[in-house]
């Protein structure tokens, strides 16, 4: 009988940790799918975050470095450029990518740095507990914006992606989310191409990825995935943010 | 060559081909060095960072991937490197760190100071842990000691702080760079993650959330710190055979000291000189040993006393251990230390 579906090498025989309704399990399925895939498992470098995927080398079968808070991009800058013919990808949330290092996310697309980040938006702070982050939507009640955010007190939810598409040395950058099967599957190839844009030697590329954090959005699964569609999309759009492939082709 | 050029040439020399780093004034020229020596080595990295903390972070990336790898900075600079010298702290990863140190705190001024002394021996950052700390006081050992930091680095896996001053990094003095023919034999990097080709992946990471096994970490580091302790001590004893008094002090201080050392023992005073040369570990039996028949010691630093607290607790007495010190980039002369060491020692009639 053929075999169709079975863990990837890439992946540890190890229960996850992360909380019923969690993206973080589906993403690091996949991401193990397409180093698998791209037989990339023994050039593969990771970088964890500060947050509740800190964990993530539990469960990855690859060699990883683990990062102070918010410093990924400069932590994956030092190691790619010691070993160039590698794969380095770094694996950060909202906080982490988009607060605290907002300056090394900027100034590591700005570089052209020739690594990948995994940029997972689940609109809050999981780990600490739910917290307001960067990304939490105007109204979304967090543990530290009561009432929901506003925007007075609060600022804005920032769209870090198309920041980074601004500098020059980006060269892919993507949003996808896993609310749905056929979701999961595209964040499946954006992750792919974001990797074949890095050995490629484009620059830096990203993917978003919209990740369901139901514990503290206070939902249930299901209704977490629901709310990403009629809420989450609408401030933070899918899509082909930026793809220098294509720009030669006219598109 | 000057101070900061020779930092730069001797991580050159010393195998290191990755530079990361911002400028801060007064230790310029070691980024302009290394950006102009590593861009013409084929194999040379240099990226000014867009901050200290991105800087440092790239060198713990760097060295977790095995390669020699070296940042510099001034105070404030080194303020904000602390949380990334905690991280290298905590994973055992070789890394060489110069603080050319200026007068503080806050923005301070841009002259010679000692003033972070404690940061440096401390561990400025936040958790339990040690740093080697090296201080030159000449063109010369700067040179040397640069050099053998990436070896000491790699023997002890451990971040090595060379810290000088604005004086000693702006300085211009003859230099012979070491022969590295005699190089010491290193361990094998065996921990690096460089792609997991035929093993499982590897990790380096500093969470360790179960606290007996944080503790276990804990201890493995305060092992490696005595073996340091044990190994690494540094110093230089200055006429101090027949001394009667004995002044403490290191890097340019201690030059200045030593010139006023000198001048005394013209007069025909009994006083030496003992000038740590590493900071940490400091070489506290040096002076147990002189404080079995001196009685008297004097330490002058260049900060309001930091060093002192050290000397006190090696000699494990604060009776008869006096204190001069000029902060905020203050330079004094060797006269006016003379004058006062000067001073202390006919006050004591010796």
């Amino acid at each position: 009988m053929k075999k169709v579906f079975s863990r990837p090498r890439s992946l540890r025989k190890v229960p996850f940790h992360y909380c019923p309704g969690c993206g973080h399990s589906i993403i690091h399925r996949l991401v193990a799918e397409v180093i698998d895939d791209m037989d990339l498992r023994e050039i593969a470098i990771g970088v964890p975050p500060a947050g509740c995927a800190v964990l993530a080398y539990f469960y990855l079968d690859i060699d990883m470095g683990e990062s102070p808070h918010g410093r990924g991009t400069a932590l994956a800058t030092g190691l790619k450029r010691a070993l160039p013919d590698r794969l380095v990808f770094t694996y950060q949330g909202d906080g982490d990518i988009a607060a605290i290092g907002t300056a090394e996310s900027i100034h590591t697309a700005n570089r052209g740095e020739n690594i990948s980040a995994l940029f997972i938006n689940n609109a809050c702070y999981g780990m600490t507990g739910g917290q307001m982050a960067p990304t939490t939507l105007l109204g979304q009640y967090t543990t530290t914006s009561p009432g929901g955010r506003k925007e007075l007190r609060d600022g804005y939810p920032i769209r870090l992606s198309e920041m980074l598409a601004l500098t020059d040395g980006s060269a892919y950058i993507e949003r996808t989310t896993v609310n749905s099967p056929a979701n999961i599957r595209k964040t499946k190839k954006a992750i792919a191409k974001a990797f074949k844009v890095q050995l490629d030697g484009l620059g830096f590329s990203l993917v978003e990825i919209l990740s369901p954090c139901p514990t503290n959005w206070r939902m249930s699964p299901f209704e977490a995935c629901q709310w990403i569609e009629k809420e989450v999309v609408q401030y933070y759009p899918l899509g082909v943010i930026k793809d220098v492939t294509k720009r030669d082709k006219g598109c | 060559m000057r101070g900061n050029h020779i930092v730069a040439e001797a991580a050159i020399r010393a195998g290191c081909r990755f530079y990361f780093g911002y400028p801060i004034t007064p230790q310029n020229e070691t980024p302009e060095y290394m950006a102009e020596a590593l861009s013409n080595l084929d194999d040379g990295v240099f990226i000014q960072a867009e901050s200290e903390l991105a800087a440092i972070n790239m060198v713990i990336g760097c060295s977790m991937a095995g390669a020699r790898v070296m940042t510099s900075s001034s105070s404030p600079g080194i303020s904000l490197k602390q949380e990334g010298i905690s991280y290298l702290s905590a994973l055992e990863l070789p890394s060489v760190i110069v603080n050319m140190c200026r007068g503080g705190p806050g923005l301070g001024n841009i002259a010679p100071a000692q003033s972070d002394y404690f940061q440096a021996t401390r561990g400025g950052g936040h958790g339990d842990y040690r740093n080697i700390v090296l201080a030159p006081c000449s063109c010369q050992e700067l040179a040397e000691l640069t050099m053998e930091s990436f070896d000491l680095a790699d023997i002890y896996r451990i971040p090595i702080i060379i810290f000088a001053d604005g004086m000693l990094g702006q300085m211009m003095e003859p230099v012979e760079f070491p022969d590295r023919k005699n190089q010491k034999k290193l361990p094998p990097k065996d921990w690096t993650i460089t792609g997991a080709k035929g093993r499982p992946g590897r990790v380096i990471r500093s969470l360790i959330l179960d606290p007996v096994l944080e503790e276990e970490h804990n201890w493995k580091l305060m092992r490696k710190y005595e073996r340091i302790q044990k190994r690494e001590v540094r110093y230089e004893n200055f006429m101090v055979e027949d001394a009667k008094m004995v002044v403490v002090a290191f890097g340019t201080a201690a030059r200045i000291a030593k010139g006023a050392v000198i001048m005394v023992r013209e007069q025909g005073l009994k006083i030496g000189l003992l000038r740590p040369i590493s900071l940490w570990p400091f070489p506290e039996t040096a002076l147990v040993e002189l404080g079995k028949r001196v009685k008297l010691f004097f330490v002058f630093e260049m900060n309001m006393g930091q060093m002192v607290e050290d000397v006190r607790l090696a000699l494990g007495r604060n009776e008869d251990i006096h204190f001069y010190g000029r902060p905020g980039g203050i330079v004094p002369t060797p006269l006016e230390i003379s004058r006062i060491i000067s001073s202390h020692y006919l006050r004591k009639r010796l």
